[in-house]
C-alpha cells in the first residue's frame, strides 16, 4: 500500500482557540506578527519567508487541508486523484533554495514525454532527445523539423529577457518616489539593450495571437496544435485570440531543472508539494490553522489590525496577508467603504470567467493507443487532445456561446505512470484539464451539466482511445462550479483572474496596487491574482512578503 | 571481440537507444529510453534493474581463506561473519589503494569478491603457503541490481529472505527455481539488493523479477542513471575518482583510503591484524600526512545562475554526469586540489561534486570555488564543503 503523505503536524482546529478578543492560551497571547488568509501555496509560501525572517505567523485555512488548489485527494483506495492542479513547472527555483524544501520532501519528477494523438490514427511523440524530436516532426513536415529548431531558439530569447520579471515586483507606474522611478528606468534600460528581433518577438506574443506566431514557423496541424495548446489553458481566449501569445509565453517560461518548457510532476502530485511547503513553513515557526474560515478582516482607523473566522473568533496581527484572489480580497474581507471607489471599481471589473474543468478517471489499467499497439511509455507525460489549432478554436467557439465544447481541448497526464505510489500496481489515475468550460452556462448551470460534461470528456477520450470507457472504475468532475465552491476561486478561475494583458503586471491586480499592498494599512495581498500570475509559481507569496519585510524594516527605522 | 553479458537477450531488446559502452569487455547499455533522468528518478521513486554482470568476480575458498583475507583486505574481513558482505578495499605496501570491490561472505571459508578490473594474478601472487583457492568465476554469475524505494515488495514475493535481510546482508534463496544469493547491496545510495544468479539460468530470474514488478514503475537503468545515483550517494569509482596504486605512474595518482574518505574502514589498526598496508596507514595517522580528503561539494546557486545570467546564458542544470576533473581553488585563486566527479542532482536540486581538499579544508560548511567554464573563459563558482553521502534516505539502511 502506497503510504500516506505526512499530514502537516498539529494544527487541529480545535488546538490553541484564541477567545473572543485575542485573549489567549498560556503559551501564547493570541496576538501574532502575521496573519496569511489562505493556506494555498502562495499563502504558505508568503508565511514561510515571514517566518523564516521571525515573524510570529498564523495561517488561517477555511478547508480541512492545506494547498488551496494544489492538494492530492484518494478517492478511492489507493488512487490518489490531483484533483484541480496538476503539474508542476513554473515554481520559482530560489523558493526551493530558500525555503529549504529538498530537506521536507521537494521532488519534482521529469515529465520526459508529450504524446499528441491525432484524430486520423497517427500521432506526435515528444521526447527528451532531440534528434529524435526533429525525426518525429520530420514525419509530420520536415519542413517543420528544422523551424522547430529556429522556434526554440527565438523564443527562448525571448524567455530570457521576460523571466526576471516573473523574480522582481513590478514597478510602480503611478508612483513618484524616487525608487520606483529608477525601477521603472531599469526596466527600460532592460529592454532598452534587447535585440531588436527579441524584442519584437516578445510584444508579439505578449499582445498577439498563439496562432500568427506559429504560423510564421510551422506548416504541420498536429505540431501547431500541440504547441498552441499551452497558448489557451485556463484562459477564455482561443489559439486564433489576440492575447494567446501571452499564455503561450507563461506556460513556456515554466521549467524543470533550468530547462523551459519541460515540465514535472511533484512527488504525490501538487498536493504533495503543498504538503512538503507546509512542512517546510512549520519548521520555520509558521502556525497553521485548519477549518478556519476567515469571515473578514478586522481593521481600525485604515489599519488592519487582526482577522474575525466564521465562529467569531478573532486573531490580532499588524499584518494580514490575504492569499486569495483580487474579489474576495478587495470586495469580501473588508468593505467597499475602506477603499477607494477607483480600486473597488477596477476589481468589479477584473475578469475571472473561469473557463476550465478538471474530470479525473481511476483506471483499470493504461489505456491503448491503436497505431502504438501495446506500447504505453508515451504516457510518461501529458497527452495532448489539441490535434490541430482548428480543433481548440472550435472548441473555442462552444465555450464563447456560453457552452462547454462538443469536442473538447484535453490536457491529460497518467500520473501513476511517472509516480507510482498515485494508484495501486497495474491500475491508473488519470488528470484530464478540459477546456473549454465556461462558468456561465447559457440556459442551464453545472449542477445540471457536470456529469454531461464528463461524459463528453469520457466519449471524447473514447475516439482517440477506443476501449477506454470499459477502463474506467471511477470518475471525478470539477467544473468551474466547483473550483469555486471548493477551493474558493471566484468563478473557478485557475489563475485567480484572467491573464489578460490589461490584467497583468503594472495592473495586476489593479493600477496603483501591483505591488502587494491595499489602501489599508498592513493590510496585503500575496495571491496568484497579484504579479506575476497564477500556475504553482510561489512568486507572488515571496514578493509580497519581501514587500512586507521591506515596509516593516522602513517603519522600524522610523521608529 | 567484445563480449555480453547472461543478460543481454532481455536488455537488448529493450534498449530502444542503441547506445552500449564497454565495460569488462561486456556491453552495458547507456540507457535503455530516451530520458536517462527519467530512469534516475526510476532509483529514487520506484525501483530500477540495472545488469551488473560485467564485473569481475573471483571466489576464494579453503581452510586459510579468512586469513588470506584479513592480511590482503584493507577493511577486516574477520568482522563479517557468514550470510553478510563488506564492500571493502585492498591496498599496497605504501597504504595506496589498489582497488575496491564487496566482499561476501557466504560461509566461514568460503568468500565472492567483486572487482572493476582484473585481479586473479594479484591475489594469486600473494596467497604463499596458504592453504586458498581462488578462482576467477566472473562468467558462472549474473549479477542483477534492483534498487530503489520499492526493490522489498517487488521481491519480496518473488524471495521472502529479502523482507528481513539487513544491510549489507545475505542469503542463498531461490527465485523462479533458481538457486541465487540475494545481498542487500548496490552502488546507487538507495534501498537494494543485487541477486546473483548462475549465467546459464540468469534469464529466468530476470524474467521473474521483471513480471514481478510490471505495473510498479520499474524500469532497466543503464550506466548514465546509475553513475547519477552514485555520485549523489558518495559511492567511489575507479579511474575515476581514484586510480589503482598498481598502474599509477606517480603518486599523485594514488590515494589511500583516508585520503579517499574511507578512513572509517581502517580505523581499528590493533596489532591482531597484519594486512597489507597497515604500517603505512598507521604512518599515515600519525604523522598526519594524508594529502586531501574526498568530501563533497555543493555548489553555491545564486551565484552559479548569476554568473550564467551576466554572461548571457541559460544556467545550464544539467544531470549528465561529469566523471572528469575539474580544479578547486581558495578565494586569493590557488588550487586547493580537484572534482573528480559532479552532476546537478535533481533530488538535491544543486550542482554537486566529490573533490579532493586539504584536510583545512574538509570540515563541513567550508568554502572554496570550483572552476567552470562559461562562454569558453574561466569562472570560480562558490561552493560549500559538505559530508558525503550528499543524498542518504534512511531507506537505505533501514
Amino acid at each position: 500500500m502506497p503510504k500516506t503523505p505526512k499530514p502537516p503536524k498539529p494544527s487541529k482546529p480545535t488546538a490553541r482557540k484564541a477567545t473572543k478578543g485575542g485573549a489567549s492560551d498560556a503559551s501564547r497571547d493570541g496576538r501574532y506578527d502575521a496573519i496569511v488568509v489562505g493556506g494555498g501555496h502562495n499563502g504558505l509560501t508568503n508565511a514561510a519567508y515571514l517566518a523564516k525572517a521571525g515573524l510570529r505567523t498564523l495561517v488561517l485555512e477555511r478547508r480541512h487541508l492545506v494547498g488551496g488548489a494544489a492538494i492530492t485527494e484518494e478517492l478511492r483506495p489507493g488512487y490518489w486523484f490531483t484533483t484541480f492542479s496538476y503539474a508542476l513547472s513554473l515554481l520559482r527555483p530560489d523558493i526551493v533554495q530558500d525555503l529549504e524544501l529538498v530537506k521536507h520532501g521537494f521532488m519534482p519528477i521529469l515529465m520526459p514525454t508529450t504524446f499528441c494523438p491525432m484524430e486520423n490514427g497517427d500521432y506526435l511523440l515528444m521526447g527528451q532527445d532531440h534528434q529524435e524530436n526533429q525525426g518525429a516532426i520530420a514525419r509530420h513536415s520536415k519542413h517543420d523539423a528544422d523551424a522547430y529548431d529556429a522556434f526554440n531558439h527565438d523564443v527562448t530569447k525571448v524567455l530570457q529577457a521576460i523571466k526576471p520579471l516573473l523574480d522582481a515586483p513590478p514597478p510602480d507606474l503611478f508612483s513618484d518616489d524616487p525608487e520606483e522611478l529608477i525601477a521603472l528606468a531599469n526596466l527600460g534600460s532592460r529592454f532598452k539593450r534587447l535585440d531588436k528581433k527579441v524584442l519584437h518577438d516578445a510584444v508579439r506574443l505578449l499582445t498577439g495571437s498563439a496562432a500568427d506566431f506559429l504560423d510564421d514557423y510551422f506548416e504541420s496541424d498536429i505540431l501547431k496544435g500541440y504547441l498552441a495548446s499551452t497558448a489557451i489553458i485556463g484562459t477564455k481566449v482561443g489559439p486564433y485570440s489576440q492575447g494567446s501569445g501571452l499564455v503561450l509565453l507563461y506556460h513556456i517560461l515554466g521549467e524543470h531543472d533550468g530547462e523551459f518548457g519541460a515540465w514535472s510532476f511533484h512527488k504525490r502530485g501538487n498536493g504533495g508539494f503543498t504538503q512538503v511547503l507546509a512542512r517546510a513553513a512549520q519548521s520555520f515557526g509558521v502556525e497553521i490553522r485548519l477549518e478556519s474560515p476567515v469571515e473578514h478582516v478586522i481593521t481600525a482607523n485604515g489599519r488592519a489590525t487582526g482577522v474575525a473566522i466564521a465562529d467569531g473568533t478573532e486573531f490580532h496581527a499588524p499584518i494580514v496577508v490575504s492569499a486569495l484572489d483580487p474579489r474576495r480580497t478587495f470586495l469580501e474581507l473588508v468593505e467597499p467603504r475602506e477603499l477607494p471607489t477607483d480600486l473597488v471599481d477596477t476589481i468589479r471589473r477584473f475578469r475571472f470567467q473561469g473557463t476550465s474543468a478538471k474530470v479525473n478517471f481511476a483506471l483499470d489499467g493504461v489505456p491503448r493507443y491503436p497505431a502504438l499497439k501495446n506500447r504505453t511509455d508515451q504516457y510518461r507525460g501529458f497527452t495532448n487532445i489539441g490535434p490541430s489549432m482548428e480543433y481548440l478554436e472550435r472548441a473555442f467557439d462552444d465555450g464563447k456561446y456560453g457552452w462547454y465544447s462538443k469536442r473538447p481541448y484535453l490536457d491529460c497526464a497518467i500520473q501513476s505512470m511517472v509516480d507510482p505510489d498515485m494508484a495501486p500496481p497495474g491500475k491508473a489515475v488519470m488528470s484530464c484539464f478540459v477546456q473549454y468550460a465556461p462558468y456561465h452556462l447559457r440556459g442551464s448551470d453545472w449542477d445540471s451539466e457536470r456529469e454531461g460534461l464528463g461524459d463528453t470528456v469520457q466519449a471524447t477520450l473514447e475516439s482517440f482511445f477506443p476501449g477506454f470507457g470499459k477502463l474506467v472504475l471511477q470518475r471525478e468532475v470539477r467544473t468551474p462550479l466547483d473550483i469555486e465552491r471548493t477551493v474558493g476561486l471566484s468563478e473557478g478561475n485557475i489563475f485567480a483572474g484572467e491573464f489578460l494583458a490589461p490584467q497583468m503586471y503594472f495592473f495586476r491586480p489593479a493600477p496603483g496596487w501591483s505591488q502587494y499592498s491595499t489602501p489599508i494599512d498592513g493590510y496585503y495581498q500575496c495571491g496568484s491574482g497579484t504579479h506575476p500570475g497564477g500556475c504553482v509559481m510561489g512568486a507572488p507569496g515571496k514578493l509580497a512578503a519581501q514587500r512586507i519585510l521591506k515596509d516593516r524594516s522602513r517603519a522600524g527605522a522610523r521608529r | 571481440m567484445i563480449r555480453t553479458t547472461p543478460f543481454h537477450e532481455r536488455t537488448s531488446a529493450l534498449n530502444e537507444t542503441g547506445l552500449w559502452e564497454h565495460w569488462s569487455n561486456h556491453l552495458a547499455a547507456v540507457r535503455y529510453q530516451m530520458s536517462d533522468k527519467f530512469e534516475y528518478f526510476a532509483i529514487r521513486n520506484a525501483a530500477s534493474l540495472f545488469d551488473s554482470s560485467p564485473l569481475y568476480k573471483y571466489r576464494i575458498t579453503g581452510p586459510d581463506a579468512e586469513r588470506f583475507l584479513a592480511g590482503v583486505l584493507a577493511r577486516d574481513i574477520r568482522r563479517c561473519p557468514p550470510g553478510h558482505a563488506q564492500y571493502t578495499l585492498w591496498c599496497d605496501d605504501r597504504g595506496y589503494i589498489v582497488e575496491d570491490g564487496v566482499c561476501l561472505r557466504l560461509a566461514d571459508d568460503e568468500f565472492l569478491l567483486t572487482a572493476a578490473e582484473p585481479n586473479l594474478a594479484y591475489f594469486e601472487g600473494l596467497i604463499g603457503s596458504l592453504d586458498v583457492g581462488i578462482e576467477d568465476v566472473s562468467d558462472q554469475w549474473a549479477i542483477l541490481a534492483v534498487q530503489g524505494p520499492k526493490a522489498r515488495e517487488i521481491l519480496e514475493p518473488l524471495t521472502d529472505v529479502v523482507a528481513t535481510l539487513p544491510y549489507f546482508g545475505l542469503a542463498r534463496t531461490t527465485i523462479a527455481k533458481v538457486p541465487v544469493i540475494v545481498s542487500r547491496t548496490g552502488f546507487t545510495g538507495d534501498l537494494g539488493f543485487e541477486i546473483w544468479a548462475p549465467a546459464a539460468d540468469a534469464l529466468k530470474v530476470w524474467d521473474a523479477v521483471w513480471k514481478g514488478s510490471r505495473g510498479r514503475g520499474v524500469i532497466p537503468i543503464g550506466l548514465t542513471a546509475l553513475y547519477m545515483a552514485r555520485i549523489e550517494a558518495g559511492l567511489v569509482l575507479l579511474d575515476v575518482d581514484f586510480h589503482s596504486s598498481r598502474f599509477a605512474w606517480t603518486d599523485e595518482d594514488r590515494t589511500t583510503p583516508i585520503e579517499l574518505g574511507l578512513g572509517w574502514m581502517v580505523r581499528n589498526l590493533d596489532d591482531s591484524r597484519e594486512f597489507i598496508g597497515r604500517d603505512a596507514m598507521r604512518r599515515e595517522i600519525a604523522g598526519k600526512t594524508s594529502r586531501w580528503k574526498l568530501s563533497g561539494l555543493v555548489v553555491d546557486w545564486r551565484e552559479y545562475d548569476r554568473i550564467y545570467d551576466e554572461a548571457g546564458l541559460v544556467p545550464p542544470k544539467d544531470h549528465t554526469p561529469i566523471q572528469d576533473e575539474y580544479y578547486v581553488y581558495d578565494d586569493d585563486l590557488n588550487q586547493l586540489g580537484y572534482a573528480t566527479s559532479q552532476m546537478y542532482s535533481p533530488m538535491l536540486q544543486r550542482h554537486i561534486a566529490l573533490a579532493r581538499v586539504p584536510l583545512d579544508r574538509s570540515e563541513p560548511g567550508s568554502r572554496v570555488k570550483l572552476e567552470l567554464a562559461v562562454n569558453h573563459r574561466y569562472h570560480y563558482f562558490d561552493a560549500v564543503v559538505a559530508r558525503t553521502p550528499l543524498f542518504n534516505p534512511d531507506r537505505r539502511t533501514a
